[in-house]
């Protein structure tokens, strides 16, 4: 009786299916809080930010994002201290691999802001002080540090969540801003 | 007056006690700062804060949330409601930003239709199998069938009330 036969093989199917997503579930790789980003694959969000006051900078609009190649944006701030852990890589990606590095100072003193610059040295080509965090929402960022890999023409192609350590540069980053057209 | 005093106490304990414990239920995470002057607007914005998920901590609504982003995004709601959004429009504007992750209660969509009907799946599933079970298994037990001879011997064999012939044979015995 076939019936029987399926009937019989349930709870195998049932244990396989468990099984199967407690693995899943188990893999060290796989990050819980990981949140997809509704902003991969689209254009980056419109936005205008001055300077920091007092920096001499030039501010950063979505305007910077387009035509200047693969960009590296780097949600920052002084009061962050895993920010701090990720300036040299950042400085590194910027300074030695040539990589083109926007930053956005998310609400932020800009007193802090310059001493933080000062203190660590200043690798972003232009930064835009975002003091009451409307554009990091527009970034939909959950956070700081976050960065986000920007193509030629303006299209979001990653998104980093938190500092990006040595290893992911490699891992990470780089094969990001391949994907970007370097 | 004392006796007034026992049973007020009495019933103020209690209240005070309810009152306490239920008014952060009430104020949630909105800081006076944050509430909007139309009581209206105010109740809307509340409502739709509680169905919105904040991005840090994950399982909180931003309405119950005390994170910085969920401040954030609790002020930006109340802003886009004074402008006159609508709640679709500044659910809508939020998803452009975070994703359907941001919505505590995900859409009904192609892509979520196993996470809303899965349960009944699995309900049916179970159900069918129950069923299939049930009715593989005999409706009414088996007529019983009549002894055969040497199990009616051994019946009264052990009952002590056996066949006509025993019984006078044991008497003869006496």
């Amino acid at each position: 009786m076939k019936l029987r036969i399926l009937l019989g093989a349930l709870p195998l199917a049932v244990f396989l299916a468990a099984a199967g997503f407690f693995l899943w579930g188990l893999d060290p790789e796989r990050d819980p809080s990981e949140i997809p980003s509704a902003l991969v694959g689209a254009p980056a969000p419109a936005f205008e930010l001055g300077p920091i006051p007092g920096s001499g900078g030039q501010g950063l609009a979505t305007v910077d994002l387009v035509g200047q190649g693969p960009t590296l944006v780097n949600v920052w701030a002084s009061w962050c201290v895993p920010c701090r852990a990720e300036h040299e890589v950042l400085t590194q990606l910027a300074e030695e691999r040539g990589v083109r590095l926007v930053g956005i100072d998310y609400k932020d003193k800009p007193d802090d802001a310059l001493a933080y610059l000062a203190e660590l040295g200043d690798p972003y080509e232009r930064i835009g002080a975002d003091r009451e965090g409307r554009v990091g929402i527009d970034w939909g960022i959950s956070g700081v540090p976050e960065t986000f890999v920007v193509d030629g023409e303006g299209q979001v192609v990653y998104r980093h969540v938190g500092p990006i350590a040595p290893a992911q540069v490699e891992e990470d980053i780089l094969p990001a801003l391949e994907r970007a057209g370097r | 007056m004392r006796r007034h005093l026992v049973p007020f106490r009495r019933v103020a304990a209690p209240l005070l006690m309810a009152a306490a414990l239920l008014a952060p239920l009430a104020a949630g995470a909105v800081l006076p700062g944050e509430r909007l002057e139309d009581p209206a607007l105010e109740t809307r914005a509340r409502e739709l804060s509680a169905e919105i998920r904040c991005v840090v901590c994950q399982n909180e609504s931003i309405d119950s949330s005390e994170a910085g982003i969920a401040r954030d995004l609790r002020v930006l709601i109340r802003e886009r409601l004074q402008a006159g959004d609508s709640d679709a429009e500044v659910k809508d504007f939020l998803v452009a930003r975070y994703g359907d992750y941001v919505l505590l209660r995900p859409p009904f969509a192609s892509y979520t239709l196993l996470l809303w009907l899965g349960p009944a799946l699995v309900l049916l599933i179970g159900g069918v199998g129950a069923a299939v079970y049930l009715r593989s298994q005999p409706r009414t037990t088996a007529p019983a069938t009549a002894l055969s001879a040497a199990e009616r011997a051994r019946l009264a064999e052990l009952t002590g009330e056996g066949g006509p012939d025993r019984r006078s044979s044991g008497r003869e015995g006496r």
